[in-house]
């Protein structure tokens, strides 16, 4: 019976994460990039947090907010683990309306990132949550349960991939990309190779490399409690595993004499 | 029970004993965050420390910055006004503490020991009356030339020590330091 | 309260006397903890100590999470964020709250199909099994409030497409969804009551439950066999039974454990995966998500209510027999909630004179059938409204019906039961056979 069970609640979790198959199309090219943080003690890769913040200030900036995060996040461990002093001075290079004072000044570590720039420019915050890489197969959740939302994995494949077809549909211009749901994105490609010069010059300039690493740097801005989480997660699996193994010996010894006892 | 009487009964009562402590401990494991979840948040911490930039104030001049839903006011005193805070008889004060966040609790009310540099030129302190809470005026006000409550009457002198009124103790010295020449990190 | 008889409180020293007088609690405590339980119950009867406990998690989980939420359209889903990002813990308590909707679903659905397997609904016990419904209508109601709350794309059109629900009702449909509303349209005034009603409903849940319990601790627990405890003395009864406490407490404790480890599972590494990605995209009423699906919990009724469009016969013949007023859309309304309805209903469809599905050779198929179509509904709900899954879902609705209206009333004509053991005791100690005295008999559990 608790085989059944298990079973049971195996295939509900599989059929109900179809509630989150449906976005994306099907013929949706989407890589699956391994990234630090997956699996149950994977954590950011703090380095890879950092060129990705530089990604994303030099370029997606331009356009894409960050509303809900703040600039002191920054510093947290587990995360970008910038020092200090450069999470001042980063700050500083950004200006926020105060209504305190009623007018603007430079942002201090405790203000967030602006919002995005551009009204049809969706903000990133939360972007590597807000979509799913992977679907199916038919509806079934297996391929999330396996591999994972997919999120980060859907951003870094829709980066690295356009074709450099586009095409003029009602005015705006399309491009293609093999990872967006339809095929035509109004997204130019932000990201060609080569687009930043990174402190640490051992770090790669690739196409798909700084496509990855501004993914990371997303779910970090998506998830950024995702190793506490992940901490409190393998310690709650560890006090539980052992509270039920205490409580199925002493279930075990209190049932024993009742069920001896019959026989006697 | 009668009948879950037997033989084993140490080995029995441990595994009792080890599942109830198991148990207490993953319950206590659960509360906790239940209890902690009402401190400060990290949003609301953040604002616990801010910096201040000092670097247009001059001396004789001062700025006040609202620091945690409270006014600190933030001096550069020009040598007359360190002088006159250095000749006072500590023995004349009402106060004789430092109220200073910086120090011991017990250090002395000597301007030493209530301004934030060596040299006495800066003094950093909370804008809040001791007495019922108003905001003192300052630049030189009173019969101390320091900061004068009109709420109530309070007069403090040029090390916002209390001297004449009703409050009871010295503006409160908040914790602070320099970061760098001109700027002043409050918390 | 028990027909069963057994030992009742009695207070010894004065104190305890003195307060039994006044307020005899202790006596209550005492004789729903010591309520005489049948020894054989197995691993199915479980489930309601985890609804027990997920309840009674959502409420406090519910109750902090209220302490930072904020429930006005343009900081919700910021204020949600604040839970997420900087609230101490608050990643970890929103997560198990939000996951603990899903928990609570999972544990209900094995709660109610193990009652309609064992017959746990049947007589003396439909009162109980009445209430059980309706603690699972106000779950679904409070589920679906909650999920409006966090203000996200799926929470908005979401409300847009379950409130419309009420605009299909004939003639006053449309005054029933402004009136719920508040609005012509989800806004403010939506969001606001829901929350209000998200946080009482729970209590209310919580009051039913007591009467739940109330009503099968008066008529006793079913059990696997469906063979009632005697109760002509209290030797006998003592010999089909055991005490609540500490037998039941520490056997249901142990698979609650074991429930939680998988929960913990997904909490801590997957929490995201039962819900949908667009409800991380704050609400924005000019753009609607590409799919709009309900949470996995409603998935098999809303598959019912898809599963009734206007070229299905039956539904036209509703349309022409009522002059329009029931058309395909209020038909489909009428279905999902008939579903319910007809489940509602187990006590008098069925006709069997056997309680447990243990004894009922033919009705074991068709029960495995009925929980098969469970889940063909729950998958077929998400997929796209086109074919084959109309088809299918239309087959998999027409089968929920047919297990309720048609086969549990004909079943208990036609088939021939097996004869179940004449008492608890006997079918006890035939699970685990004649031991010869050993006080550590194996302790594999019954079924």
């Amino acid at each position: 019976m608790l085989k059944k069970l298990a079973l049971t609640t195996a295939v509900a979790l599989g059929l109900s994460a179809g509630g989150a198959l449906a976005a994306g199309g099907s013929d949706a090219k989407i890589e699956n990039y391994a990234f630090s943080f997956e699996g149950l003690t994977g954590s950011f890769d703090q380095n890879q947090l950092q060129r990705g913040l530089q990604v994303y200030t030099e370029i997606c900036a331009a356009c894409h907010g960050l509303k809900y995060v703040s600039f002191r996040n920054l510093s947290d461990d587990g995360g970008p683990a910038l020092p200090e002093d450069q999470v001042f001075a980063y700050a500083d290079e950004y200006e926020v309306f105060d209504a305190a004072i009623d007018d603007f000044r430079s942002a201090t570590p405790a203000d967030k990132f602006p919002a995005s720039a551009l009204a049809n420019a969706p903000d990133l915050s939360l972007m590597a949550k807000a979509r799913a890489g992977f679907h199916g197969p038919a509806g079934t959740g297996i391929s999330q349960l396996i591999n994972g939302m997919g999120g980060p994995e859907y951003i870094a494949s829709l980066l690295a991939g356009y074709t450099g077809e586009e095409k003029e549909e009602a005015g705006t211009i399309l491009y293609e990309n093999t990872a967006f749901p339809g095929g035509w994105i109004s997204m130019a490609p932000p990201l060609y190779g080569d687009d930043v010069e990174f402190a640490d010059e051992d770090a790669s300039t690739e196409l798909e490399d700084i496509a990855q690493d501004v993914s990371a740097f997303l779910m970090w801005t998506a998830e950024p409690k995702m190793m506490a989480r992940k901490q409190a997660g393998l310690t709650g699996l560890i006090f539980l595993s052992v509270l039920s193994v205490l409580l199925y010996l002493t279930n075990k010894r209190l049932w024993a004499a009742a069920k001896g006892k019959k026989s006697a | 029970m009668s009948h879950a009487e037997n033989t084993q009964g140490t080995r029995r009562d441990f595994i009792y004993y080890a599942t109830a402590g198991a148990g207490a401990v993953v319950t206590g494991a659960a509360v906790w965050p239940l209890v902690n979840q009402m401190n400060p948040s990290a949003d609301v911490l953040a604002l616990a420390s801010i910096r201040v930039d000092v670097a247009d104030v001059e001396p004789g001049t001062q700025i006040t910055v609202l620091w945690q839903g409270k006014p600190v006011f933030i001096r550069r005193r020009n040598p007359e006004e360190i002088a006159e805070a250095r000749a006072v008889d500590l023995g004349a004060l009402p106060d004789a503490n430092a109220d200073n966040a910086n120090l011991a609790a017990d250090a002395d009310a000597s301007d030493e020991n209530r301004a934030l540099d060596e040299n006495g030129e800066w003094l950093v302190m909370m804008g809040v009356c001791t007495h019922l809470g108003c905001v003192p005026l300052g630049d030189g006000a009173g019969e101390f030339n320091g900061w004068f409550c009109p709420c109530h009457g309070s007069h403090y002198d040029t090390a916002g020590r209390i001297r004449k009124g009703p409050a009871p103790r010295n503006l409160p010295v908040p914790t602070a330091s320099f970061v760098d020449e001109t700027t002043i990190q409050l918390g | 309260m028990s027909g069963i008889p057994h030992d009742h409180y009695e207070p010894k020293s004065d104190g305890q006397k003195w307060l039994h007088k006044r307020l005899p609690v202790v006596g209550l405590l005492y004789d729903t903890l010591m309520l005489p339980t049948p020894k054989n119950l197995n691993w199915m009867w479980i489930w309601g100590i985890v609804l027990t406990f997920t309840l009674a998690l959502q409420i406090i989980t519910g109750i902090v999470l209220v302490m930072h939420y904020v429930p006005h359209v343009d900081m919700a889903f910021a204020s949600v964020e604040h839970i997420m990002r900087d609230v101490n813990g608050g990643h970890m308590i929103r997560y198990f709250h939000m996951n603990g909707a899903s928990l609570f679903f999972v544990a209900v659905y094995a709660h109610i199909f193990r009652g309609l397997y064992y017959g746990s609904y049947k007589a003396p016990r439909e009162v109980t099994w009445i209430i059980g419904m309706l603690i699972y209508l106000l779950m679904m109601g409070t589920a679906f409030m909650g999920y409006v709350l966090p203000w996200g794309q799926m929470s908005f059109h979401g409300t847009a497409v379950i409130t419309g629900l009420f605009g299909a009702i004939p003639f006053v449909g449309e005054s029933i969804q402004t009136w719920l509303l508040g609005a012509s349209a989800v806004g403010q005034p939506a969001l606001n009551r829901f929350f209000s009603l998200h946080y009482l409903m729970p209590f209310i849940i919580a009051g039913l439950v007591i009467v739940h319990i109330w009503a099968f601790h008066t008529t006793g627990n079913n059990n696997p066999t469906g063979v009632e405890v005697r109760r002509t003395s209290k030797e006998e009864a003592e010999r089909d039974t055991l005490p609540f406490w500490p037998y039941f407490v520490i056997k249901d404790l142990f698979a609650l454990a074991i429930v939680l480890v998988v929960f913990m599972a997904v909490v801590g590494f997957m929490p995201n995966y039962l819900g949908h990605p667009d409800n991380y995209i704050e609400a924005n009423a000019l753009v609607t998500p590409a799919h709009i699906v309900p949470e996995w919990y409603f998935l098999p009724f809303y598959a019912i209510l898809r599963a009734f469009t206007a070229e299905v016969w039956v539904v036209q013949l509703a349309d022409f027999v009522t002059f329009g007023i029931v058309d395909a859309k209020f038909f489909g309304v009428l279905a999902m909630f008939g579903a319910i309805a007809v489940m509602a209903l187990a006590p008098w469809l069925d006709t069997s004179s056997v309680r447990s599905g243990r004894y009922r050779p033919m009705f074991k198929w068709w029960f495995g059938l009925l929980v098969v179509d469970f889940f063909v509904l729950m998958w077929v709900g998400a997929r796209p409204a086109e074919f084959p899954y109309d088809v299918i879902s239309l087959i998999a609705s027409t089968y929920w019906f047919a297990y309720f209206l048609v086969i549990l009333p004909l079943l208990g004509i036609i088939e021939k039961p097996m004869t179940p053991p004449t008492t608890i005791e006997d079918d006890f100690n035939a699970h685990y056979g004649k031991k010869d005295g050993a006080a550590d008999a194996v302790a594999t559990p019954a079924e």
